[in-house]
């Protein structure tokens, strides 16, 4: 147990350093993350460039930090809304009447039917063109958040289902307390946990979702990093062995998400 | 005694070196059998020879494929197939096509002229949709064939089509009469099992009509394997442990580390047909702001902005030394419709900015802005996915930067990206890629202003501007000139105007960069597509693939 929760304070840390590395970004990066050095693309790690430089002559250690950046804001901004959207949907279903519920489960099981990276294109393809990079983050959280609630809208329904029989709550309505007073202020504390773990399980998964977006190239705009689209230069890999430092997003990648998980196990006990 | 039989041996050993050599000119290595391996990329959409539209099919196509007129993909020029001779009629109306007799199709039918109006009625169909009739009518009307006599016929196009005998270099010619159908072909090989998703076995056709120098029977191969191989890591792995013989289309970060790793085996064979370009959205009825479109609209706009791209830089940092800067539509590749007085634009920004001042932009605390004092800022599309051209766009978004534009960059899947340039207009600029036809007359259909692949501005009902007008005159008049001369200069004068007008911003012609094996002989790598195996039928492999 001791152990376990060493290694949740590890993680912890770490997380909180990552988060600090990206927060500070401006301040610690040696050169802007768009700047292009063209006399010197894909250079080896140097004193000057310490993750040497990609195809373009950017230094990739800086935007190793700014990607740390978007990626870590991102993940949680996006899965703070879904879990928003899923206390909604699910604590309605729960409570409402037979029809409202039944509408509220088909729309759900219909959005975890439909897969969710192809609504992600489309709906990306149809979003405005001139738009900053830092309005392409907000719009890829904004649909990473409005499109990944209805798993847990499930479990925050099937959470309001398991409580709504226990006797403080039949006490609430015995004195005509409202439905929504009673998911405010009698369900929603209990929910709590649940809500919590939700949002730890989405924070990898959105991380890894942006990565693969990135990845098809549809994430966030050039020239802002984030890990996805660092990972692009893995597309190649046969040429890994003659340049391993590309993998340093990856890795960061893997230590936050691997921290992320570690850290979750002890928050829902918590 | 002994110095007559010695001089007797030594004039033996001199008279079998030249035989030995003579040979070794006249029919090349000893044909040895064995198996090509090749890949394509994805699946062939379909292996109907009339059909084809996708690269997959068409190579499955060529190596297939028995024509009346081949293109020798090296020299440029036309050389006899199927049809011995032709002869151009009627102000190139009708083409005469006096074919080899004694042919047959790979499942013993015979070869007549029989079998080249079918063909003819056949892409003539309507119903059957095939891309080769559009290229044969220049103006609306039938295409039709009539057979004078089992080796004479005669096509007739409904207008005239200057480059009419070109055109067949791409044209199956398929059966009348073998139930096989299309299946019994004429060419070097036909499909003998086809595994979908996985691979095309293709095996020699023992009635190949042709022959090398020396009467040996043609093709010298056994037969090719395709594989369907869409991942190009794995195909690159393949090649270098001997599992494929030919690579097409390397991009340059592969090519330069199959050079590190075995420099024998890969070949860059100079600028190909490909330019990539830059292109600004004028389509009156585009939803884009009116401002924005009166800048597209100017002239001196778009020359500026083509005089700030630094083109020595997309060649260098995107691909790797692999391409050249483009100074207008057609590549260097195109020996014979280039314009070779044209020069790249000249990278300058200080000489952008004078330009843009004189139209009226100024450049404020490092923003430029138009007249009425909206800072200069647009959008380009390209297709998600492409590297290069990802990395093109970051190039560009910096040095447009520098003249205080502001570029955003937005990649989209293909198919979004198709939809807005050809049906919504919604888009302001547009980064992408064309492989023009070798003949000007497979570009009607980009610089003609009625044509619905003019892509900055298609499917007008009258040209807009004066120079788009002059250059549908110059189109038209190259299309129905007779003499070759005549229709080099009105050509050569459409990429002039290209060049000044700049309604596509050329930006570079990419190279053509291939993996042969060692194992292969007889190579004659072309920029021309397919450029590898163009001449597959004298293709040999020296040590068979047990892989």
């Amino acid at each position: 147990m001791t152990a376990r929760i060493a290694a949740s304070w590890c993680a912890g840390s770490v997380l909180c350093i990552l988060l600090g590395v990206g927060v500070c970004a401006p301040w610690i990066a040696p050169r802007p993350y768009a700047s292009q050095d063209r006399e010197n693309p894909q250079v080896r790690p140097s004193r000057e460039y310490l993750l040497g430089t990609d195809e373009l002559g950017r230094d990739r250690f800086s935007r190793l930090i700014y990607g740390t950046r978007v990626s870590l804001l991102l993940a949680p901004a996006a899965a703070l809304m879904s879990v928003a959207i899923a206390a909604i949907v699910g604590g309605a279903a729960a409570l409402s009447g037979r029809w409202v519920r039944r509408g509220l489960i088909a729309v759900t099981d219909l959005l975890l039917a439909l897969p969710t990276i192809l609504i992600l294109l489309t709906v990306r393809a149809m979003l405005p063109l001139n738009v900053s990079a830092w309005t392409s983050i907000v719009i890829t959280s904004t649909l990473l958040g409005a499109l990944n609630w209805p798993a847990a809208a499930r479990v925050v329904r099937a959470g309001t289902e398991s409580v709504i029989h226990a006797g403080f709550v039949l006490q609430a309505r015995a004195a005509g307390v409202s439905d929504f007073r009673i998911y405010i202020r009698q369900l929603f504390p209990n929910l709590r946990p649940v809500l919590t773990a939700q949002f730890w399980i989405l924070v990898p998964a959105f991380i890894l979702t942006e990565a693969n977006l990135s990845l098809l190239g549809l994430g966030v705009s050039e020239p802002m990093p984030s890990w996805g689209n660092m990972l692009r230069e893995l597309e190649n890999y046969s040429a890994i062995p003659e340049r391993p430092w590309v993998l340093a997003p990856l890795a960061v990648l893997m230590i936050a998400i691997l921290c992320l998980y570690t850290v979750l196990p002890q928050r829902e006990e918590t | 005694m002994r110095r007559a039989a010695t001089a007797g041996r030594v004039i033996a050993g001199c008279l079998l070196a030249c035989t030995l050599a003579a040979a070794a000119k006249i029919g090349g290595p000893t044909p040895s059998g064995g198996v090509l391996r090749l890949v394509i990329r994805a699946e062939p959409k379909t292996l109907d020879p009339h059909i084809v539209v996708d690269e997959a099919s068409e190579t499955v196509q060529y190596l297939t494929a028995g024509v009346l007129i081949r293109q020798n993909r090296l020299t440029q020029q036309l050389e006899p197939a199927l049809a011995e001779s032709w002869k151009v009629l009627d102000g190139r109306r009708a083409i005469e096509f006096h074919l080899r007799t004694e042919i047959a199709f790979s499942d013993g039918t015979p070869f007549t002229a029989e079998d080249v109006a079918y063909t003819m009625r056949r892409i003539a169909d309507p119903a059957l949709h095939s891309p080769y009739a559009e290229t044969l009518k220049s103006q609306p009307g039938g295409i039709t064939a009539v057979v004078r006599s089992p080796s004479v016929v005669i096509v007739r196009v409904p207008g005239p089509v200057a480059n009419l005998p070109e055109l067949f270099d791409q044209i199956s010619i398929v059966s009348s009469k073998s139930p096989k159908k299309y299946a019994a072909t004429l060419g070097p090989f036909e499909i003998s099992e086809y595994k979908a998703g996985a691979y095309l076995m293709l095996e020699r056709n023992p009635r190949y009509w042709k022959r090398d120098a020396i009467g040996r029977q043609l093709p010298y191969l056994d037969g090719v394997r395709i594989d369907i191989q869409s991942n190009r890591e794995t195909e690159l792995l393949r090649f270098r442990r001997g599992g494929l013989h030919l690579l097409n289309g390397l991009d340059p970060e592969s090519f330069d580390r199959l050079a590190t790793e075995m420099p024998g085996a890969v070949r860059d064979l100079g600028p190909a047909m490909d330019s990539e370009q830059l292109w600004f959205n004028q389509v009156k009825a585009s939803p884009i702001p009116a401002y924005k479109r009166e800048w597209f609209e100017n002239t001196a706009f778009r020359q500026a902005i083509s005089g700030a791209i630094n083109r020595a830089d997309l060649c260098r940092l995107v691909y790797r030394g692999h391409a050249i800067a483009a100074a207008g539509p057609v590549s260097p590749a195109n020996r014979a419709w280039v314009n070779t007085r044209l020069k790249p634009a000249v990278y300058s920004p200080s000489a952008s900015l004078a330009l843009l001042s004189r139209s009226g932009f100024h450049l404020r605390n490092g923003v430029l802005l138009d007249r009425a004092g909206r800072p200069v800022e647009f959008s380009v599309i390209t297709n998600a996915g492409s590297k290069s051209r990802e990395r093109m766009a970051a190039l560009i978004q910096q040095d447009l930067a520098k003249i205080g534009i502001r570029l955003n960059v937005v990649p989209m899947d293909l198919p979004s990206l198709i939809e807005r340039i050809s049906r919504t207009f919604e888009y302001e600029a547009c980064l992408l890629g064309q492989n023009l036809d070798i003949d000007p007359n497979g570009v009607l259909n980009v610089w003609r202003s009625s044509a619905p692949n003019h892509q900055w501005n298609p499917n007008q009902k009258s040209p807009q501007t004066a120079w788009e007008a002059e250059i549908d005159r110059l189109m038209d008049q190259q299309a129905a000139a007779s003499s070759p001369a005549k229709r080099k200069a009105a050509f050569d004068r459409v990429q002039e105007i290209a060049a000044e007008q700049q309604p596509f911003i050329f930006l570079v012609h990419k190279n053509a960069l291939v993996g042969i094996s060692p194992n292969v002989l007889n190579t004659k790598p072309a920029v021309l597509r397919p450029q590898t195996f163009w001449n597959v039928d004298t293709l040999a492999v020296i040590a068979p693939s047990s892989r």
